[in-house]
């Protein structure tokens, strides 16, 4: 019988790490187990090192657009695959790295291992059932191991996998997942990403950047299903001019596999087609990892596969927790690290709020990027807001033009009775970098008025931000 | 686990106290109900129970500070056996972000702080708060909710960060949410509704006052928080609250005399007589009466809406050192004139002594303040809203009288009624201060 612990976090990713070095900070012994990689899927396998593949398709693209800066490159630009995805896993690899460092410092113990419930108060490690996905990071030094631990709350923090549709199984060799795409061996010719959610349309924009033909496939009428149908459309006719195909309404319902290559049947409100491309990825959700914890045993109420819970993260069982992608959408790593600190802190005892998940942001890394937090137009007047709607073209913004991206537009929506901001929409350059400004102005609840009194600096693409406000009350100036 | 003990909010509008006592020192073992400090608000000193058992670990406020932000770490009480040292010493720093919900702790449920009332787990802002006094700390979005709806956010307690005031506190003010004690207080005639607090003239600046005396002419006496609640509100109702005034001369021996036989009757309790009625207790009792024979006049304004009130409470000014506090005796219209003799002298003392409670001087509909014992002959008094009207009453005095064409002495009473015209228009007004004549001279009436 191992040591005591006031918190056991199981699970490493951005939701369960966060949430322990914050437990240890309120003072309580906590321990997080993990089972193959410190920082999860977002680290490891997501977020992450999806960001360096973009980093250097962007490098790409603005090399082989070197013209339109004047900028004349001798010789020849080639991606070199192996390179890039070494500089992606070398990426990961030193934050999965600094996550072990920041809970060494923050004194939280890492128990290797998987680990079930069998009874509230007890947490098993035993060695993981689950083979890694290659290539791995080296283990942390210093964790414990298998064996029973004690703890007074459990906090499941298993977060989610890739979903699979019947019939299109991921093989890992033609029928790929996140995992495979993250680390092709040579770059595919010809790609079909089947869903369009930031996972599909990030690598959608990655291999039709870096060359690839690609064609999307997206069951419902727009892409990026979550975001305002005018945003997702402007990304759309981005996309479709630097050659990517798009299919909407679409439903891949068979794949056949050849020896390097899939035909895909596509079925559309036309009719029926095939498509065959050296890879299919796979990118229609994730569901949460709620199997083999031993939540059922316990009682522990799910709710359409996901563990339900109170706004503090609280379970139906007194001293079992659940935070991030296994405690439901929306499956971000910030709303997994918020609901951690929550709920720790209010295992302490402290006054934690419930987080309103209306204020989230959601990022896309593609090209032009993708952010928002809020209402859709459509959902705000579904709600029966009557609204007011400011919008603003990246083209009536000087940094914008300074920078050649002059493609991008600013939406915000206002309820027209109390100026509240219900939801802001960006399409264009770095607008995830924005985006926090209006969440910002969410939670501090402010008004059209304090947006309007705000000073944007000058040239920055933020000003778009501003004059959006503006023109949602009739006001703007650069248009 | 150490509980940790906060500043309590004594009513819905406290923002913050003095700690004026402790009644226990550290290391004291402390039970569940003992009373452990004593907080001295702008109204009223209230006892501070313990709901925890334990040690008193640490005293963290010292008794006599002034302007302690509710929810604020006042000490730290220690179970059994728990190293109290220690955890004093860690405390403090803990506590701004300590304000234990009762619904967010998980394993026990930890007692919130020793407030028996206090609605409202949210930590206050410190240093702003107490450096700017009355001012309300609020989202620009609840700002304009409140704006809109005419809810006074002084009413609306706060649970954003910091105590402050967000939408969904606004929202839940409007459904009525708000300081059960003060059911009208919600719906104050929304100070900042139609004109921003700033633009109000707002007088002299401290340095323009002090630059007209010579430095050592005078001497600086800090303003307590009954001073400041006392200037912000009367000031809030001038310059908010449209005042008319209606004066009429009652006619007080035939009330002089039954007060004589009222008194001359009363049983002696104790060796003492059972009650002594005073005019006072007759005007409390004939404005009652009049609230529900003009029922249109029984009303607080709201921007939305009138309140009508069912009931007559009425407060009555009584003046203490330092300042003034109106109890409320309620349901006046329903109490004989010997019950509201008792209650007004109990309150009275017990105000003197600071000792009343909030729910006893919030609410109500008018108010009496009698400055007849100083031989004030009439004056006009400040509407304390939400009240709709305030009656001024002076000294009952011998004058001269014509009475059918012929002069004659008789002892007479001159009231003022201030009123409210959003609420009372002239006729209104004028129709309730004749209810309350009729009743004064005619004091049979309300015995029955």
């Amino acid at each position: 019988m191992a040591d005591n612990y006031d918190v056991i976090i199981i699970g490493g990713g951005p939701g369960g790490y966060v949430a322990a070095i914050r437990s240890a900070q309120l003072g309580m012994k906590t321990a997080v187990v993990e089972r193959e990689h410190l920082g999860g899927i977002c680290l490891n396998w997501g977020c992450i090192p999806t960001k360096a593949l973009l980093r250097s398709a962007e490098i790409y693209h603005y090399a082989t657009h070197a013209k339109d800066y004047g900028l004349t490159l001798n010789g020849t630009m080639s991606v070199n695959v192996a390179d890039v995805v070494k500089r992606s896993r070398g990426v990961s690899a030193q934050l999965n790295g600094g996550v072990g460092f920041l809970l060494k410092k923050n004194k939280v113990d890492v128990i290797w291992g998987e680990a079930s419930i069998p009874k509230v108060g007890e947490v098993k490690v035993s060695k993981s059932s689950k083979p890694a996905v290659e290539p791995q990071h080296p283990a942390p030094k210093g964790v414990l191991g298998e064996g029973t631990y004690k703890a007074k709350h459990i906090i499941v923090a298993t977060g989610a996998r890739p979903r699979a549709l019947p019939g299109i199984e991921p093989d890992k060799k033609l029928i790929w997942t996140y995992f495979e795409a993250m680390v092709p061996q040579t770059m595919p010719k010809s790609v079909i990403v089947m869903g369009s959610g930031a996972i599909g349309i990030e690598f959608a924009s990655f291999y039709r950047t870096m060359g690839a033909d690609v064609t999307v496939v997206e069951v419902m009428p727009q892409i990026l299903p979550v975001e305002d149908a005018e945003i997702a459309a402007l990304a759309r006719k981005r996309f479709e001019k630097q050659g990517m195909k798009i299919l909407t309404g679409a439903k891949v319902s068979k794949v056949a596999k050849g020896a390097d290559s899939v035909t895909a049947t596509i079925e559309d409100e036309k009719g029926v087609q095939t498509i065959t491309a050296d890879r299919l990825i796979s990118a229609v959700g994730v569901v949460a990892n709620v199997e083999g914890i031993g939540l059922e045993a316990l009682g522990v109420k799910l709710d359409r596969g996901i563990v339900a819970t109170d706004g503090l993260g609280r379970t139906n069982v007194p001293g079992i927790y659940a935070i991030g992608d296994v405690a439901g959408p929306p499956m971000l790593a910030h709303k997994a690290e918020h609901e951690g600190v929550i709920c720790v802190e209010a295992i302490k005892g402290l006054h934690a709020h419930p987080m309103d998940k209306l204020k989230i942001p959601g990022c896309t890394y593609c090209h032009p990027q993708v952010a928002s937090v809020g209402l859709t137009e459509a959902k705000a007047k579904e709600q029966g807001y009557t609204l007011k709607v400011g919008r603003f073209p990246f083209m009536g913004n000087g940094k914008a033009i300074a920078l050649g991206e002059p493609e991008g537009l600013v939406k915000t929506i206002f309820d027209a009775k109390t100026g509240k901001l219900l939801g802001a929409h960006m399409v264009g350059a770095e607008v995830t970098e924005l985006i926090q400004g209006y969440v910002v102005a969410m939670n501090l609840e402010t008004t059209e008025e304090e947006l309007m009194h705000t000073v944007f600096p000058h040239p920055t693409l933020s000003e778009t931000m501003h004059e959006s406000v503006l023109d949602a009350y009739g006001r703007v100036i650069h248009t | 686990m150490p509980v940790n003990v906060l500043m309590p909010a004594l009513s819905p509008t406290m923002e913050k106290g003095n700690l004026a006592k402790w009644l226990k020192k550290e290391g004291d073992p402390i039970k569940s109900g003992d009373v452990i400090a004593e907080i001295e608000t702008d109204k009223a000193t209230m006892e501070v129970e313990a709901v925890d058992e334990g040690i008193l670990a640490k005293i963290v406020v010292p008794a006599g500070t002034a302007d302690v932000p509710v929810n604020e770490l006042i000490a730290v009480i220690a179970s059994e056996g728990e190293d109290a040292k220690a955890l004093g010493a860690a405390k403090p720093i803990a506590a701004p972000a300590a304000a234990p919900a009762p619904a967010a702790s998980a394993p026990a449920p930890a007692p919130a702080s020793a407030a028996p009332a206090a609605p409202a787990p949210a930590p206050a802002a410190a240093p702003s708060q107490a450096a700017s006094g009355s001012r309300v700390f609020a989202s620009p979005l609840a700002k304009r909710i409140a704006k809109d709806a005419g809810i006074d956010l002084g009413s609306v307690s706060g649970t954003g960060p910091h105590g402050r005031i967000v939408e969904k506190d606004v929202r839940a003010a409007m459904a009525g949410g708000t300081a059960k004690a003060a059911p009208s207080s919600a719906a104050a005639p929304a100070a900042a509704a139609s004109a921003p607090a700033p633009a109000l003239a707002s007088g002299m600046g401290d340095d323009a006052v002090r630059r007209l005396y010579e430095p050592g002419s005078y001497e600086e006496v800090p303003h307590d928080s009954m001073r400041k609640t006392i200037a912000r509100r009367l000031t809030e109702s001038k310059q908010t609250v449209p005042h008319f005034y209606l004066s009429v001369d009652c006619d007080l021996d035939a009330l002089l005399k039954l007060r004589e036989q009222i008194n001359a009757a009363a049983p002696l309790v104790d060796g003492k007589p059972a009650y002594k009625v005073s005019v006072n207790d007759f005007v409390i009792k004939a404005l009652a009466m009049a609230l529900m024979r003009v029922p249109d006049a029984n009303v607080s304004w709201t921007d939305s809406a009138m309140l009508r009130h069912k009931h007559a409470d009425v407060g009555v000014a009584v003046s203490i050192p330092g300042g003034l506090i109106t109890p409320v005796v309620r349901k006046a219209e329903q109490k004989t004139l010997s019950v509201i003799s008792n209650e007004m002298k109990d309150y009275a003392a017990r105000a003197k002594a600071r000792k009343l409670k909030p729910e006893e001087y919030q609410g109500g509909s008018t108010a009496v303040s009698n400055l007849g014992m100083f031989g004030i002959k009439d004056f006009s008094a400040v509407i304390n809203p939400p009240h709709a009207t305030i009656l001024a009453v002076g000294a009952g005095e011998q004058r001269p009288v014509v009475k059918n064409g012929a002069l004659a002495i008789a002892t007479v009473m001159t009231v003022t009624l201030s009123t409210d015209h959003r609420a009372v228009d002239g006729a209104l007004g004028a129709e309730l201060i004749s209810a309350f004549k009729q009743l004064i001279e005619n004091p049979m009436g309300m015995l029955v």
